[in-house]
């Protein structure tokens, strides 16, 4: 059975390099895989346009869609083992509402006056993003405060959800307020994309999600004892406040970057958690942990070219792909709950 | 002899909860209590008696709100978390999100306040967690899911993982609870292996009168805001702690059986003859409403001379014999009227 465990590893890999591969060469402007190649190799391209879409654009697009991936479905796996519940994620602690609040405060409201650029420009997409950790880390604050108070996960399951509804409805007000152009800017930035990464940004974005992929490897040791609850785990030494503390923390991290960067992606936090666990067969976080990152790299890398119809340079809105891949799951896992050995 | 080593000893305990604005509620004050190591001590309380309070205090998920605990002859306040993984190992009640992962995985997180930062078994590790496995008798489940197993099993899974901690004292909620007869008994039997064969203090609560009388080597009986009464079943019997304890309105405890039985007109009848035959009789004449006594010529004697001949007579020399228990009802029936 440990032998079977490591094969996924090399499998996932080429799985991966594969899928990051596709998304440089496969696009709304097609241009010759030779040249692509001639381009990666640094050879250069027969055009210039070429040259400048593969690596100005197709690359940090493959960059973010990998690490935006493994990103959410790590925090997604985090809050379920936290919550212990399985359909928890991202966006239900109402996280990325916040993200999403902040992000409305500066298009919505902010982003014609002050500016004067529309909030696609560069300066506008900066405050973006520092708003949207803003908005993610006051709703984590809040979370933390009320993880103190409340002892049952569910009922701050709860908690969460509301926090995001109270958020959607000042994004509502904000939206009634705001001026036509900059809905139209919000809504666009509400349906998620990895094309916002530039390749100026793109380190910055790279360490953070880095900084939050391996506090999570850091932290597998504690997620499997808290598999036995919370009582069990406080047994085995596992200090209960702090682990929930650095789990909220860094879901945080990971969820406003992600947020803040690409917009709220629906499904990749929720469902990818449970393809690994079904594709592993074991909730053994040791091996749970890595399989979710590289399986939401690939879903990431799979739904992002997907957004491309093919033979056209059309290109779909992200939240438009990530359902059709993700509701299935959510909803094969449900109804086959019985025959699932983690819901048991 | 270790036998009489003391794992736990608490003194003027009070346990209960500490309210908004510094208010208590209090469930037992002024508690004194011992265990022992190599006994298996039976928690006994009725519902609300404050019984998870006390486990739960023990086990350190709440402090006391007075008195003092000793746990292995060192006050609990000088126990780090990690100290403490080592002394104490628990069973709960809780359910578990456990079911994805194997029941060697399960046993071997009993390893976790041994282990590295990243969880890596050592080879010693997993001696233990195999030995462990062997001892609580789930080895042959070792690779299930946790999920496959039945109640019973998922409960030695979990003691199994309680062994594999290494940990002198053990305290387990209710684990007897959702077991069907054969398995609570294996359980209960598990535990008093371990306690014997590892000289292992193991305190478990239990709703189980019969089975904690018949393999708890000490029994306490917790009460709202009482005393707690302690001591060896049978002493308790005796000296007629568990009468006061279980006494309610329309329900008393029965000396003479261990039994809880209803108030009801009790008849005295004479039972005499064959151990086995006369046991069950006296079974069948309890929950009948008569009272099994000493064979007297003034109420109706039964001698029981084999499992299918029992001889019934009445004090004024009438006498018929008879050769099921079912038969004997019938006709002690009859004649009492």
């Amino acid at each position: 059975m440990k032998r079977h465990v490591l094969l996924y590893y090399p499998c996932l890999l080429l799985l991966l390099v594969f899928l990051f591969m596709a998304s440089l060469a496969y696009g709304a402007v097609s241009i010759p895989f030779g040249q692509v190649v001639d381009i990666l190799l640094g050879k250069g391209a027969e055009k210039i346009a070429w040259q400048n879409i593969v690596l100005q654009s197709r690359f940090p697009q493959a960059v973010t869609a990998w690490m935006a991936g493994a990103s959410l479905a790590t925090s997604g796996l985090l809050l379920q083992t936290l919550f212990r519940n399985p359909l928890a994620g991202p966006s239900i602690l109402g996280i990325s509402d916040g993200a999403n609040l902040g992000v409305a405060a500066v298009m919505l409201y902010f982003g014609g006056s002050l500016t004067q650029l529309t909030a696609w420009q560069i300066s506008g997409y900066l405050s973006v993003v520092l708003a949207a950790f803003a908005g993610a880390c006051i709703i984590l604050g809040i979370i933390i405060y009320f993880s103190g108070k409340v002892k049952s996960n569910v009922m701050l399951l709860i908690i969460g959800i509301m926090i995001g509804y109270l958020a959607s409805s000042c994004i509502s007000i904000l939206n009634y307020y705001a001026s036509v152009d900059n809905v139209h800017a919000y809504v666009m930035w509400g349906l998620g994309n990895f094309s916002g990464v530039s390749l100026v940004q793109l380190p910055f974005f790279v360490l953070c999600s880095f900084i939050g992929l391996l506090f999570a490897a850091l932290l597998i040791k504690p997620l499997n004892a808290l598999l036995l609850g919370e009582l069990y785990a406080a047994n085995l030494g596992v200090r209960i406040k702090r682990i929930r503390f650095f789990l909220l923390v860094c879901t945080g991290l990971l969820t406003a970057t992600m947020t803040a960067f690409c917009g709220p992606i629906s499904f990749i936090g929720l469902a990818v958690p449970h393809m690994a666990r079904l594709l592993l067969g074991s909730s053994n976080h040791t091996h749970l942990v890595p399989v979710t990152m590289l399986s939401g790299s690939c879903i990431a890398l799979l739904c992002n070219i997907l957004t491309v119809l093919p033979g056209s340079n059309t290109v779909l809105p992200l939240n438009a792909i990530t359902p059709l891949l993700g509701a299935p799951v959510i909803i094969y896992v449900i109804v086959n709950r019985k025959n699932i050995q983690y819901f048991n | 002899m270790e036998r009489q080593q003391i794992a736990i000893q608490a003194t003027n305990l009070s346990i209960g909860y500490l309210l908004k604005g510094g208010n208590r509620k209090v469930v037992n004050q002024g508690l004194d209590l011992e265990l022992y190591s190599g006994e298996v001590t039976c928690l006994l309380g009725l519902n609300g008696a404050g019984k998870s309070t006390l486990l739960r205090t023990l086990c350190g998920f709440q402090p006391p709100l007075e008195g003092t605990i000793l746990l292995m002859g060192k006050p609990l306040t000088d126990y780090s978390q990690s100290l403490f993984s080592l002394t104490v190992g628990v069973v709960l009640t809780e359910k578990t999100n456990a079911g994805g992962i194997t029941v060697y995985e399960l046993v071997s997180l009993g390893r976790y306040p041994y282990t590295g930062f990243f969880g890596r078994l050592s080879k010693k590790d997993k001696q233990i967690i195999n030995e462990s496995l062997e001892e609580a008798g789930i080895a042959h489940k070792a690779f299930n899911y946790v999920s496959e197993l039945s109640d019973g099993e998922r409960q030695k899974a979990m003691i199994a993982k309680a062994l594999a901690q290494e940990c002198p004292v053990i305290l387990l909620d209710e684990p007897t609870a959702f077991l069907d007869v054969t398995s609570r008994i294996e359980t209960m039997s598990l535990l008093r292996k371990l306690a014997v064969e590892q000289g292992k203090a193991i305190l478990l609560s239990t709703h189980d009168l019969d089975l904690a009388i018949q393999l708890g080597d000490r029994l306490w009986l917790q009460e709202k805001r009482q005393q707690l009464a302690c001591g060896t079943p049978e002493d308790l019997i005796l000296n007629g702690a568990f009468d006061s304890f279980f006494s309610r309105e329309g329900i008393s405890f029965d000396r003479g059986t261990g039994k809880l039985t209803m108030d009801a007109p009790v008849q005295p009848i004479g039972i005499a003859g064959d151990f086995l035959t006369s046991y069950w009789v006296g079974n069948a004449l309890v929950r009948n409403g008569y009272r099994p006594s000493p064979v007297s010529t003034e109420y109706i004697n039964i001698n029981c001379q084999g499992v299918d001949r029992m001889v019934i007579s009445r004090p004024d020399g009438f006498a018929e014999t008879v050769t099921s228990v079912n038969q004997l009802l019938a006709t002690v029936k009859q004649l009492s009227n």
